[in-house]
């Protein structure tokens, strides 16, 4: 065995002594990213070798943690690929429209700005108040970055070019208060929007929803895993709901002949049949 | 029987890196037995436009890298703008949105460290004309592995930056003018030692 097949061994066996001491199956994680977050956090933490990290979590609650915070990704943006927010105001938002009540799920939520993107664009388009999202992710520390709300200013002024061709309505900074360095979201925009934390592997369907977004997601999973999400999306929208992926992840189709259509292409935005 | 040297060729650029690839990949023989795939800096918004008119130019099928998709030869992969490119050990390709790294997303690094994972003596890595050191790092842990690297001879490059970073590291196999790199990959791709 050369050093990168040992350090593919060594890989596997963390990941099995992280299931069989608390549960959390990271198994059908891709391995390339998986592989290049271990090492940064090795690097970090001036260890060598992998598998001197599983002694480490075996018997170190809080050391875990930081380790799965680092094997998350919760990179993220607000209005994250424009064109797909455009396509959402102009083609998905007239449906919602004709809804009495809106449930929307952001799985994979990362720190909130892509939630917090939707709140700003239903409440745009005059549906916020009677508008539910629910955004959820494992990372706790995204979680809690994304209840508080709070922002780097700089960050918010760069997503203003975003906003503006997602086609935004107004000042993406009209909806945050400013206090030196920070931009802190309008309260009122906070109202409908919950975080949790669920586990999209674990965890089950979450009530009916009309809209899913999973963006950014998919593409740290494993072929098997993106059809079990799919499944689990399946079972948590209402006929007619919309799930949203992120513009290099898609769902294949054939698989869903009965539940499931191609609503935008480019957009990639799916739609539940009606049955 | 004849061997392959190489199992992937790898390509990173930055500024002035379109002249670059023209300079390159036309000359690639549609038949060539080896997959390319290559992260050239670029922004989020540029679409597949680049894959496009390089694929026009060039005799391999030049594609946009997809999430999940097999690498095949005669095809030369381009990473999205706004996502890492990575190899996985059952040789298809991942995107991942993390940090950037080294100001870039796709990031050389990424790639290069990845793929020497997976093919490690079997990598070959070119570091063409940039403004930065992305590139460098990647191209360090290529050699530990027993990969090679050939750096563009930064007299010949349009922004001598990266390639010169590379040769400073002391992590280039060798250093070659723009208009030889074609033919050197494509006259040293088959190993005629083995019977
Ligand atoms: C790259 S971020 C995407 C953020 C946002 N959706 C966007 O597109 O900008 C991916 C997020 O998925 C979360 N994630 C990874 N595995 C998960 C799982 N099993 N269940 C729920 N969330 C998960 C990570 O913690 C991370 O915050």
């Amino acid at each position: 065995m050369n050093a990168r097949d040992i350090v593919n061994v060594e890989v596997e066996v963390l990941l099995s002594a992280i299931r069989e001491r608390y549960g959390w199956d990271f198994y059908y994680y891709k391995r390339a990213s998986l592989k290049r977050r271990i090492a940064t956090f090795l690097h970090e933490n001036n260890l060598k070798h992998v598998s001197e990290l599983i002694p480490l979590i075996m018997w170190d609650k809080e050391i875990f943690e930081h380790l799965i915070h680092s094997l998350s990704v919760p990179v993220t943006e607000m209005y994250r690929d424009p064109s797909f927010f455009n396509a959402l105001r102009n083609e998905v938002v007239p449906i919602l429209k004709t809804y009495p009540f809106i449930k929307v799920w952001h799985a994979g939520c990362a720190s909130g700005e892509e939630a917090y993107s939707m709140a700003i664009l239903l409440q745009e388009e005059g549906l916020l108040p009677r508008s539910r999202l629910y955004a959820t992710d494992i990372n706790d520390d995204g979680l809690k970055k994304a209840e508080q709300g709070v922002y780097q200013l700089d960050d918010i002024k760069e997503y203003q070019n975003n906003y503006h061709k997602s086609g935004g309505k107004g000042d993406l900074l009209d909806y945050f208060r400013i206090s030196s360095n920070k931009a802190i979201i309008n309260t009122s925009l906070k109202h409908n929007v919950r975080f949790s934390n669920h586990n999209l592997i674990r965890d089950s369907s979450f009530g009916t929803m009309n809209i899913i977004f999973c963006r950014n997601v998919y593409i740290y999973f494993e072929p098997e895993l993106q059809d079990r999400v799919t499944q689990l999306f399946l079972d948590s929208l209402a006929p007619g709901g919309f799930i949203c992926l992120g513009s290099k992840e898609s769902i294949h189709i054939e698989n869903y002949p009965h539940e499931l259509e191609v609503f935008n292409e480019r957009a990639r935005i799916y739609r539940k049949l009606y049955q | 029987m004849m061997e392959l040297r190489w199992d992937i060729i790898l390509i990173g650029t930055s500024a002035g890196g379109m002249k670059a690839l023209e300079a390159i990949l036309p000359q690639i023989p549609q038949d060539f037995p080896i997959p390319i795939v290559i992260v050239q800096h670029m922004g989020p918004d540029s679409d597949n436009y680049l894959a496009s008119l390089l694929n026009e130019k060039c005799q391999v099928n030049v594609t946009e890298a997809q999430d999940g998709e097999k690498i095949l030869s005669g095809t030369a992969y381009l990473a999205p703008g706004g996502y890492h490119l990575l190899i996985e050990n059952d040789k298809t390709l991942s995107l991942c949105v993390g940090e950037k790294i080294n100001y870039s997303r796709p990031s050389i690094d990424v790639l290069f460290s990845s793929a020497s994972d997976v093919f490690g003596e079997k990598t070959l890595a070119i570091i063409l004309t940039g403004a930065n050191k992305d590139g460098t790092e990647g191209a360090i842990h290529i050699r530990e592995d027993g990969g090679t690297v050939i750096a563009q001879d930064p007299a010949t490059a349009e922004v001598p930056t990266m390639p010169q970073a590379v040769v400073d590291a002391e992590a280039a196999d060798h250093v070659l003018p723009l208009d030889e790199i074609a033919q050197f990959i494509v006259g040293k791709v088959l190993l005629y030692d083995r019977d």
